[in-house]
């Protein structure tokens, strides 16, 4: 939409011409203003030249084209919330059937896509649907775009053919994984999240499988938005499993009980293991309320929500125990979890610790190693910056 | 053709129309839980509750599902039970969970729905983010402690009633139900019908109770505490003593009432007899000059308000009656005062109704004599069988009594006012017989359960045409037509509850057509049984007529005026205010029509306008709304000066004018 909008609008025109629609709607986020802006340009062009309007290229195919800012909520990405949007009603979506192929915005049939699915239909048909279903497996034809972010070396977008490794993506294209602080050591793969917030994660396991529908969905995943993060071995799951959750129960559009409740709920269940009051029935609890959420739920975003967590507890389920047995973060990511010690061999008793820790966690008396107070101390972390010694460890 | 099956829980059952899923179950004597689904209003699909397991399609929830021939549906696997009482779980650990304080406790499809499906522990983090509770009308209390967001109500307001005050507002865990713009209920367009009570399957909406005050009249010894009950009352006050509906319970009322303490009982009725004979007159009268016909009745007070904001042209021709309450009120006032010899303040006049709407209406001004009103408290069905439960009554029990004189005597046609078609039934009653030297009409053709009827009536060389609709959607299609001359009427009768007040906001909360068929025809088997049934041979009235009311003490004491509220009483948005007092202030009407004669694109060029010049600091903008499509918009507001069809060239001259500034 930013950098080639006409792509977009040319594969709307020729989907209208082959089911007779006579309008196209474009919705997109106000708070994309180089996307609205550029695909305005593109329609005003493409009037000029006559590829929109009355008669396109004097036949008696009409087309219209309009563009909709949304205001800003995920929701408004389903079907039916989109719709209701545009209509001007507030974006929750509705039961289907009936489906908007049946009935649709303002009532009517209406055909639904994303924007790399219009646009891809010029390609195809340029380079002829034989060589372009000819890329990618035998299921999964063609091409996709992935937005590869996270600990790679290179991110961006990418397009690629569906029998594209995951090896192939993050090794090849992203230049190998890199650790926190952006260096490529040679850094150990962890995950990768794969299909948006309410994906699934991929493991070492899955590096060489190729990323089209029929494995993706085999294993619990999806290809969803076609987003690509990838995690090194210092990524806690269990805090990436609350960050999506924490945007899908933001997002929730609050209509069914089951999204709107289980997904804060979920976030509570995360925060207890996390924060170190977690038992047994936390994670049975989680476990049986996530599988609830994605049964339950009415549309596809509460459907999907649960992913993040049940995929998680899959492929980390010893993550998990960690947190909830040992009270313990295996990537010391967890600052409720972690412990700071002072090791004592190290310790010079110079007391700046001691001085600089907030709460007076810190005892300690010249010549004997300082030692932390594990009731009192928060796990700020302050004591680690300000030893000059290295003597105290997470 | 071979009719359809589906096999629920190895039953089969024909599919015979139905509109989804959930009613061929109910076939199989299998009642599905659910919060947010009623027959009666469009299908939302977001409690859950309701899903079952399709074979070859998994979990499906069944009122959003159609069904199919052959289809195998099981509604009770692991899977499923797990799910509900989870869900149930879910929305206590997000509820205010003090049911036995709570005004549903007993009848709340939420504890009665938990207790069927065993929910014992709540195994959720309770959180508790309530917003207040709003007690700000005078008929209705919101508790959104209590609220499950089912939408019904939002469903029931916008759809059968067509006013749509309530709505969603927010996303997510903190989504609410709020009045529009969020406002207090009691500054909002509600017409106070109760239809969203009747829907709320937990405590969030209830009646405002006013079971205190009369409490407190009733034990003042100063006080003569009279009671007046709506004919609806007595068939459905019944059901909270395990009574059918419809089952006639006035005797048994009327010995209660005189237990709890009230001095005198009289009969609703009373006065519809003699809102019959104004209203006919009324009527007679504008048919035989032509004028403001069609005549709309009156007497329901949901349905005057929305007279009043949404069709104001129209007000000339509402019956200007008093409905039989605020008349029984303002008779009692003036009459009994004298009769019992005692101060209008120490003459305390209590109503029981079916209605939510009758407390709002005694609460409006014109119904008051300084501070003192004429109606002093409204109870509803509801209310009037707390009273009777906390004082121990055995209601079932008791032997029945009879009402007092002189108001407590009534004909059938002031009973059959409780249903859709008893106040044109009545009237034409009357009427009929004035046209017709004394003769009796039978007008049966005015029952039905259709919300919207037509009945054409001839009465000797003069025919009539009869428009009797209930619910206010159904209410504003019917005038809307008549609005543009594709119908027309001599008389319409409305009534905002569909059926009428048998199924109003006050009632027992059922109101499946076949419990208001029961209701109906209960109130019609009364007028059967009663001596007389045309308002005009009430004999006390007749006497009334005679000996105290003049035509002009009756126009006095009986009728009323209304006042047109098309323009929300919103207070205006402020938009900006600069922290030093203004010296500009611009107001800009949003309403629809100045919206769509280009107001917001005004709106940002002034403001705009003002932050170019430098004049934030000294300018105050603040944006109205109204809905009265004017025509004469943009509407703009500077200092106190109106501009009508506003340009931004015109309030740029304007705004120099009051102060010269730069450029
Ligand atoms: C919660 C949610 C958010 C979504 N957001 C988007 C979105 O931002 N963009 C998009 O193209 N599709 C989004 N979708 C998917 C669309 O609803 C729709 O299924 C899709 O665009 C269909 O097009 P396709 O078949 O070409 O992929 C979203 C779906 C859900 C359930
Ligand atoms: S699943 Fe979530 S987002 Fe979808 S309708 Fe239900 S509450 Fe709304
Ligand atoms: S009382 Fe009637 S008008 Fe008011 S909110 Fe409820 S349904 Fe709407
Ligand atoms: S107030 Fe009652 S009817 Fe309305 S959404 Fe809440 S629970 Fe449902």
């Amino acid at each position: 939409m930013e950098g080639n909008p006409h792509s977009v609008l040319e594969g709307m025109i020729i989907a209208g011409k082959a089911v007779g629609a006579s309008v196209g709607y474009i919705y997109v986020r106000t708070e994309y203003p180089l996307a609205v802006s550029n695909l305005k340009l593109a329609v005003k062009a493409a009037e000029e030249a006559g590829f929109l309007g009355k008669k396109i290229f004097g036949s008696d195919f009409d087309f219209e084209m309009r563009i909709m800012e949304g205001a800003g909520a995920f929701v408004c990405g389903e079907e039916t919330a989109l719709m209701a949007s545009i209509e001007g009603k507030r974006g929750m979506p509705m039961p289907k059937p009936p489906f908007p192929a049946e009935r649709g915005l303002f009532g009517k049939p209406t055909v639904i896509n994303n924007v790399e699915t219009f646009a891809t239909v010029p390609v195809a048909m340029l380079m002829g649907v034989d060589v372009y279903a000819a890329k990618g497996t035998e299921k999964s034809s063609g091409t996709k775009t992935f937005a590869l972010t996270g600990h790679v070396a290179h991110t961006g977008l990418i397009e690629v053919p569906f029998s594209t490794t995951l090896r192939e993506i993050i090794v090849d294209i992203g230049g190998g994984v890199i650790d926190d602080d952006g260096v490529n050591r040679g850094a150990d793969f962890k995950a990768v999240q794969i299909g948006g917030p309410s994906g699934g994660c991929l493991t070492q396991e899955h590096l060489d499988m190729s990323l089209d529908y029929d494995n993706l969905l085999k294993v619990g995943a999806m290809i969803g938005s076609g987003g690509l993060v990838v995690m090194n071995q210092q990524t806690c799951m269990i805090k990436i499993a609350r960050f999506f959750m924490q945007f899908t129960q933001n997002e929730s559009c609050g209509k069914c009980v089951v999204c709107r409740e289980g997904t804060r709920q979920m976030l509570e269940l995360l925060d207890d293991i996390i924060e170190g009051r977690a038992t047994a029935e936390t994670i049975e609890l989680l476990e049986e309320l996530a599988h609830v959420v994605k049964i339950g739920s009415l549309c596809g975003l509460g459907k999907t929500a649960p992913n993040p967590v049940l995929s998680t507890l899959k492929y980390f389920r010893e993550e998990y125990d960690a947190h909830v047995f040992d009270k313990t973060c295996p990537t010391g990511q967890c600052e409720a979890l972690s412990r700071y010690v002072i090791v004592p061999e190290l310790c010079k008793s110079c007391s700046l610790c001691a001085r600089a820790c907030p709460v007076d966690a810190i005892s300690g008396s010249k010549g004997v190693p300082y030692v932390i107070d594990q009731e009192i101390c928060i796990r700020c972390g302050v004591c680690m910056d300000t030893c000059k010694f290295n003597a105290i460890v997470k | 053709m071979k009719k359809a099956y589906i096999t629920v829980d190895g039953i089969h059952v024909p599919i015979e129309g139905e509109k989804n899923l959930l009613e061929v179950i109910r076939k199989a004597n299998i009642e599905l839980p659910t919060f947010c689904y009623h027959s009666e209003i469009s299908v939302y699909g977001a409690c859950r509750m309701c899903m079952v397991d399709i074979e070859g399609r998994g979990l499906q929830p069944s009122c959003s599902t159609s069904a199919a021939d052959g289809m195998v549906v099981k509604t009770n696997t692991k899977e499923i039970r797990n799910l509900r009482k989870m869900i149930v779980e879910l929305m206590l650990a997000h509820h205010d969970q003090n049911c036995t304080t709570c005004p549903k406790s007993g009848e709340c499809r939420l504890q009665e729905i938990a207790q069927q499906l065993g929910v014992s522990k709540v195994r959720f983090k309770q959180i508790h983010d309530f917003a207040p509770l709003d007690d700000s009308s005078d008929a209705i209390v919101r508790d959104p402690s209590k609220c499950v967001l089912c939408g019904d109500c939002v469903r029931v307001c916008n759809e059968i009633q067509s006013v749509g005050v309530l709505d969603f507002a927010q996303r997510g865990f903190s989504s609410t139900v709020v009045a529009s713009f969020d406002k207090p209920f009691g500054t909002v367009e509600c017409v106070n019908c109760g239809q969203c009570i009747k829907v709320c399957p937990v405590g969030a909406l209830s009646p405002k109770s006013q079971i205190d005050g009369v409490w407190e009249a009733i034990h003042d010894p100063k006080k003569k505490v009279v009671v007046q009950i709506a004919p609806a009352v007595r068939v459905s006050l019944g059901e909270y003593f395990g009574y059918k509906p419809g089952a006639a319970t006035s005797g048994q009322i009327i010995t209660a009432l005189r237990m709890l303490g009230f001095d005198q009982i009289y009969d609703t009725a009373f006065a519809a007899d003699l809102t019959v004979l104004q209203e006919g007159d009324e009527f007679l009268e504008r048919y035989l000059k032509g004028q403001n016909l069609p005549q709309f009745t009156s007497c329901c007070p949901a349905w005057v308000k929305f007279a009043e904001q949404y069709y104001p042209d129209m007000l000339p021709n509402l019956s200007t009656c008093k409905s039989p309450q605020q008349m029984f009120g303002s008779l009692c006032k003036d009459q009994l005062t004298k009769i019992l010899d005692i101060e209008r303040e120490d003459l305390v006049v209590v109503s029981i109704m079916p209605c939510t709407a009758k407390k709002y209406e005694a609460k409006r001004p014109e119904f008051f004599e300084g501070d003192n009103p004429d109606v002093d408290f409204v109870l509803t069905t509801k209310e009037l069988s707390l009273m009777i439960k906390e004082q121990g009554i055995e209601f079932e029990k008791l032997e029945p009594g009879s009402y007092d004189m002189p108001f407590g005597f009534k004909t059938g046609a002031g009973v059959i006012f409780g249903n859709s078609g008893g106040v044109s039934e009545a009237v034409l009653r009357y009427a009929a017989a004035k046209l017709n030297h004394g003769k009796m009409l039978d007008v049966r053709e005015l029952r039905g359960p259709e919300s919207t009827r037509v009945a054409e009536i001839s009465i000797g060389d003069v025919s009539l045409r009869l428009g009797i609709v209930s619910g206010l959607a159904n209410a504003r299609r019917l005038i809307d037509k008549v609005r543009s001359g594709e119908e027309n009427f001599d008389l319409i009768e409305v009534m905002a509850c569909c059926g009428g007040c048998i199924n109003g906001g006050g009632q027992p909360t059922s109101s499946d057509q076949e419990h208001l068929s029961k209701r109906a025809k209960g109130l019609q088997d009364q007028d059967k049984m009663l001596q007389f049934h045309s308002s005009q041979e009430n004999p006390y009235l007749q006497e009334l007529m005679r000996e105290d009311l003049t035509e002009e003490k009756a126009h006095e004491l009986l009728h009323t005026f209304y006042q047109n509220r098309k323009r929300i009483t919103l207070d205006d948005i402020m938009i900006r205010r600069p922290e030093q007092e203004a010296e500009l202030s611009i107001k800009i009407c949003l309403g629809t029509s100045c919206f769509l004669r280009g107001a917001q694109t005004l709106y940002s060029q002034l403001t705009d306008y003002i932050t170019q010049n430098g004049l934030d600091e000294v300018t105050e903008i603040s944006a109205s709304f109204c809905n009265e499509l004017c025509q004469k918009g943009p509407v703009v507001t500077i200092n106190g000066k109106i501009l009508e069809h506003c340009t931004f060239e015109r309030a740029v001259q304007e705004l120099k004018k009051v102060k010269s500034f730069a450029h």
